[in-house]
């Protein structure tokens, strides 16, 4: 029994290990947003929003898969709703049937029974909405998982479940095998099914001619009453676990159920509510691993829309075959959401989600990684270069050339001669292993240097400003600008203080030349 | 008929009164030395043996020596301490069937616990033959050993206590009853082969089954006795098959003295052996070498290379850190170890592994090290600071002075003498004075030691004296090598780029970065 709807070929794991930098990548993307307005409210759906979108898929087929599930879930939002809500009770039902205070073989059977008694009947609900609703739905995902419970669960079946269960009740007494264990002590206690009344006559003249000694506890020998209830506990204590361990696996069926249908679940929730808002949405063309491809249209931060009014700014970008992208340009003009932009949508990509976009178009990664700088501290000293160094020697340790890195600002913990150094040593083995990144980056020095070389994998983009300060949070293609535009921010925040003599402002437009 | 066995640890074991240290106390060597936590390691989870006694009773005829090396060598050459721990579990296992028979309260289960025990000491016996026999043994003990038992076993009486044994266990094992039970009631009869009610159930619902889960079976606590149900039951299961039970009854009354003495002896005695190989092989993993011993005797040019301290390397093997390893020797009329140089780096320890090394050699095990030659020993003399009397100096070296005096007056030419840091409690001048004395009656006497000294002085008395000094890093003076070196005493003696600090340079990271 498998439910197979977040992957055609096995089980999603709600206990999978998430990527190593998981943590940074909910801080520095702000993914917890989307969580929430995934699981409005509901844990379950968190968990799983959390670990789907953070375990990312690299096989754009298996991507392909669940986003034709999810167009079926967005046509059909209340039989979802159903089939979660059943999967839903089933468990928190389960979890209402206590254990006896005593833990003994009886109490687990009883409680057993009675466990198995709810999911019968959870099951026939399960097995009568696939019969209704089966023709709904197109995906493949969808009509094996309905095919396979009208195929699984008939009457028989239910009838058959019945007659077990009752039968776990004993009204004929139990029969208990043994053999002689240390000291001869009874051992290898095992319950027996009774030979069949009606069997053969060969049967019920051999079992006659047996020899039988019979042995009563007389109704005042209390000790002989508990030692008589403890064989019959070892009797059972097999008996109760295969009864106890098949509750299990159905529990295990309804939370497997349960926890797929949440990842969709919390996609028709997102959907809602940016439908609400008049927000783009898209489902994404993911290319293979080897090929190094980025286009769309619109695309916008979708945290920040979440959170925010009025809607951010769309941006739109073509990278065929870059593998470097260096983003300059002006200090609040767009470029950390851009950057935050890119990561979430890969992310949502490769969960088999829609993204924020008009079209959005990539190859699928091995990792996402991101390094941000820690803004809070912008003291120049060799303890903070020293702690960015070691983040990202840590994102070395687990990089591969199909990775997908999103620097921000990294190499500013030191002065721009030295941080342009390091930043060209280290940008320049990424290139060497085809690793595509994003770097946001007021190291003029090294953007300079690498406008200069020319190469047609590095595409230079810049946050727009226009003549007087305005920022439009447009990231356009363009060459690097030896200022970031401080000036203006200064302006901003000082608005009347007039400039103390000897403070000249530098760098314009028109300082260096435009590369595009 | 062969001589009956005597001991796999002495030829002659009349010859060696034991030491108990349980009966008296101990020599000071035994806790300046660490020797107390190394036999304290070495007997932990064989209480039920007592080999305290062979531990701390140390040997001086190198025959005896040599008898308990070949047997030590025989033992770890032929592999046979999985064989010995065997044959050990099984003589462990006997045991505890025996106190199971002489705790039960009913017959039918008592004489099945005797059953077991002789079935489990038969077993232990044959299987120890077998074993030994394709063993190509050198030594003189367990050669005698292999005679003895090999006698024991084909002889008529062990064999039909054995054959019986096994066909009684047999028979019993294939008796199988079944208890039907209904409200107050049970019915005893034979096991008709009726199905598993477990795999009905399980089959019922095996569609839903993924992988593994938890096991529900309850570990049901039965009391450690059988209850009177219980009892009254196998009483009935008895009548059901009379005839092995018949067996069994007769078969315990006819062999209650079933146990060999010397075999008893054995199964005690090899476990000094056990317990060594056993110690010595969580060194040995960490790639810590040990060698047999040989000896100089009558000369005293001993050495050692790539000694250490075994107490200390357990502890620092616990905690995962590195051991360092010393070498010494001494050569012609060499005969003292004075040992100089920075605090804290290693001279004690040095002194210990000196002392150790001498001790494990007088018992006949291996010792620390690539090779060692040593010197068998009278005595074993040592002098460390003592930590009482604090404070009050005189009375200290005082103590000092009364306790170097006995040593000398019961010392001779074969005794070896280690001493650390002495004569701290007076003026240097003193101290030197105090110092040059002793060593001068040490050097009479002719003996062998290690004195562990900050007076420089002492390492150039005599041509007797060789100069050790534990040695630092030269570029870091801060940093110990413990590493002790022969040499004359005298005085004592960091920005790569961040980025190659992290490893993050473009050759680094083409080279970290897989492709």
């Amino acid at each position: 029994m498998n439910v197979l709807l977040m992957h055609p070929d096995r089980d999603f794991d709600l206990a999978q290990n998430l990527p190593w930098n998981a943590q940074n990548l909910v801080e520095d993307l702000d993914l917890n947003t989307l969580f929430n307005t995934m699981a409005q409210k509901d844990q379950w759906l968190f968990d799983v929003a959390r670990t789907s979108v953070l375990s990312s898929l690299t096989d754009p087929n298996t991507i392909q898969y669940r986003q034709h599930i999810l167009q079926d879930c967005l046509k059909n939002p209340s039989t979802i709703r159903n089939l979660y809500g059943i999967a839903t009770e089933s468990m928190q039902e389960e979890r209402k049937i206590y254990f006896g205070i005593f833990n003994s073989p009886s109490s687990v059977l009883y409680r057993s029974v009675q466990v198995l008694e709810l999911f019968v009947r959870m099951l026939k609900k399960l097995a009568n909405i696939a019969r209704e609703e089966a023709e709904k739905f197109e995906s493949e995902g969808f009509a094996q998982f309905f095919a396979m419970l009208i195929k699984e669960f008939d009457d028989e079946y239910f009838a058959s479940l019945n007659t077990r269960l009752n039968d776990l009740r004993f009204p004929n007494g139990m029969l208990i095998s043994a053999e002689l264990g240390d000291g001869n002590r009874g051992t290898h206690y095992i319950l027996r099914r009774p030979h069949d009344v009606h069997a053969g006559w060969i049967h019920r003249l051999l079992a006659a001619k047996s020899l039988t000694y019979t042995y009563s506890i007389s109704d005042r020998d209390e000790s002989g009453d508990r030692a008589l209830s403890a064989l019959r506990d070892q009797g059972l204590n097999l008996v109760a676990n295969a009864a106890a361990q098949s509750a299990d696996h159905i529990l295990g069926f309804f939370t497997l159920l349960r926890t797929e249908l949440a990842f969709y679940l919390g996609c028709v929730n997102l959907h809602e509510q940016l439908t609400d808002r008049a927000l783009t949405a898209c489902f994404p063309l993911p290319s293979g691993p080897e090929q190094r491809c980025h286009h769309f249209n619109e695309l916008y931060d979708l945290c920040l829309a979440l959170r925010a009014e009025p809607a951010p700014v769309g941006n739109d970008m073509c990278a065929e075959n870059k593998e470097l992208i260096v983003i300059t340009g002006a200090n609040q003009g767009g470029k950390s959401t851009f950057l935050r932009s890119i990561g979430i949508a890969q992310l949502m990509m490769q969960c088999g989600m829609f993204v924020p976009a008009a079209s959005f178009c990539a190859n699928v990664c091995d990792h996402v990684l991101t390094h941000y700088s820690r803004r809070e501290d912008t003291a120049m000293n060799s303890g903070k270069l020293d702690e960015e160094l070691t983040r990202i020697s840590e994102i070395v340790e687990h990089i591969t050339p199909r990775s997908l890195l999103l620097l921000n600002e990294s190499f500013a913990a030191t002065n721009e001669r030295e941080g342009s150094e390091i930043a060209r040593q280290i940008l320049s083995a990424f290139m060497d292993t085809h690793i595509k990144v994003f770097f946001v980056t007021h190291l003029y020095e090294f953007a300079q240097d690498f406008y200069n070389q020319g190469r047609d994998i590095v595409l230079f983009l810049r946050a727009q400003r226009q003549d007087g300060g305005e920022r439009t949070y447009k990231i356009l293609e363009g060459a690097p600008l030896q200022t970031s535009y401080g000036a203006d921010l200064y302006h901003r925040i000082f608005a009347g203080t007039p400039l103390r003599p000897g403070v000249a402002e530098h760098g314009s437009d028109n300082a260096v030349p435009s590369g595009s | 008929m062969s001589v009956p066995f005597k001991s796999i640890l002495f030829e002659k074991p009349e010859d060696h009164p034991l030491h108990d240290p349980m009966d008296s106390e101990t020599p000071d060597f035994v806790t300046d030395l660490n020797l107390d936590q190394i036999i304290g390691a070495l007997t932990a989870n064989r209480e039920e043996y007592h080999l305290e006694p062979y531990f701390y009773t140390h040997l001086t005829d190198i025959r005896t020596i040599t008898y308990r090396q070949e047997v030590m060598q025989d033992l770890e050459a032929q592999n046979l301490s999985v064989t010995i721990g065997l044959f050990s579990h099984k003589m462990r296992t006997m045991r505890h069937y025996l106190d199971q028979e002489h705790k039960g309260y009913y017959k039918h289960q008592t004489e099945r616990w005797f059953l077991d025990a002789i079935e489990t000491y038969c077993t232990a016996v044959v299987d120890l033959v077998q074993k030994l026999a394709r063993a190509d043994l050198k030594s003189r003990g367990l050669i005698e050993f292999r005679d003895y038992l090999r006698n024991y076993r084909a002889n008529p009486e062990f064999l039909s206590l054995w054959e019986e044994a096994q066909q009684l266990k047999a028979d019993l094992a294939a008796v199988q009853y079944s208890l039907l039970i209904k409200g107050h009631r049970i019915q005893v009869q034979r096991y008709g082969g009726e199905v598993d009610y477990s795999a009905v159930v399980q089959d019922t619902f095996s569609k839903f089954k993924v992988g593994t889960t938890k096991d529900y079976r309850v570990q049901l606590a039965r009391g450690v006795d059988m209850n009177h149900v219980e009892a009254t039951i196998l009483d009935l299961v008895a009548q059901l098959f009379s005839e092995v039970f018949t067996r069994l009854d007769n078969y315990c009354a006819a062999h209650r003295n079933y146990l060999d003495g010397p075999l008893a002896l054995f199964d005690r005695e090899i476990q000094f052996y056990m317990a060594y190989l056993e110690y010595m092989a969580i060194f040995k993993k960490a790639g810590l070498p040990f060698c047999y011993p040989s000896f100089a005797n009558p000369g005293k040019e001993v050495h050692s290379y790539e000694g250490f301290d075994l107490a200390l390397a357990h502890k620092l093997l616990a905690e995962r850190a590195s051991v360092v390893c010393n070498d010494f020797y001494l050569e012609r009329q060499e005969r003292i170890f004075v040992v100089s140089g920075p605090n804290q780096g290693g001279k004690t320890t040095f002194a210990r592994a000196f002392g150790q090394l001498h001790y494990l050699a007088s018992i006949g095990c291996p010792v620390p090290g690539r090779e060692a030659r040593v010197f068998a020993f009278d005595n074993l003399f040592t002098h460390f600071e003592r930590e009482e009397n604090r404070g009050d100096f005189r009375g200290k070296l005082q103590d000092d002075l009364v306790r170097i005096h006995e040593i000398l007056t019961k010392s001779s030419s074969s005794s070896i003498i280690i001493m650390n840091e002495i004569f701290t409690s007076t003026t240097l001048q003193d101290a030197i004075f105090i110092s040059e004395q002793v060593m001068a009656e040490i050097l009479q006497q002719d003996m062998l030691g290690v004195c562990v000294t900050f007076i420089e002085e002492l390492s150039s008395l005599s041509d007797a004296i060789v100069s050790m000094v534990s040695t630092v890093v030269p570029s870091n003076p801060a940093v110990r090598t413990y590493k002790i070196v022969r040499k004359s005493a005298s005085g004592p003696s960091y920005a790569l780029s961040i980025a190659e600090k992290h490893r993050l340079t473009y050759d680094w990271l083409k080279e970290r970065i897989p492709s």
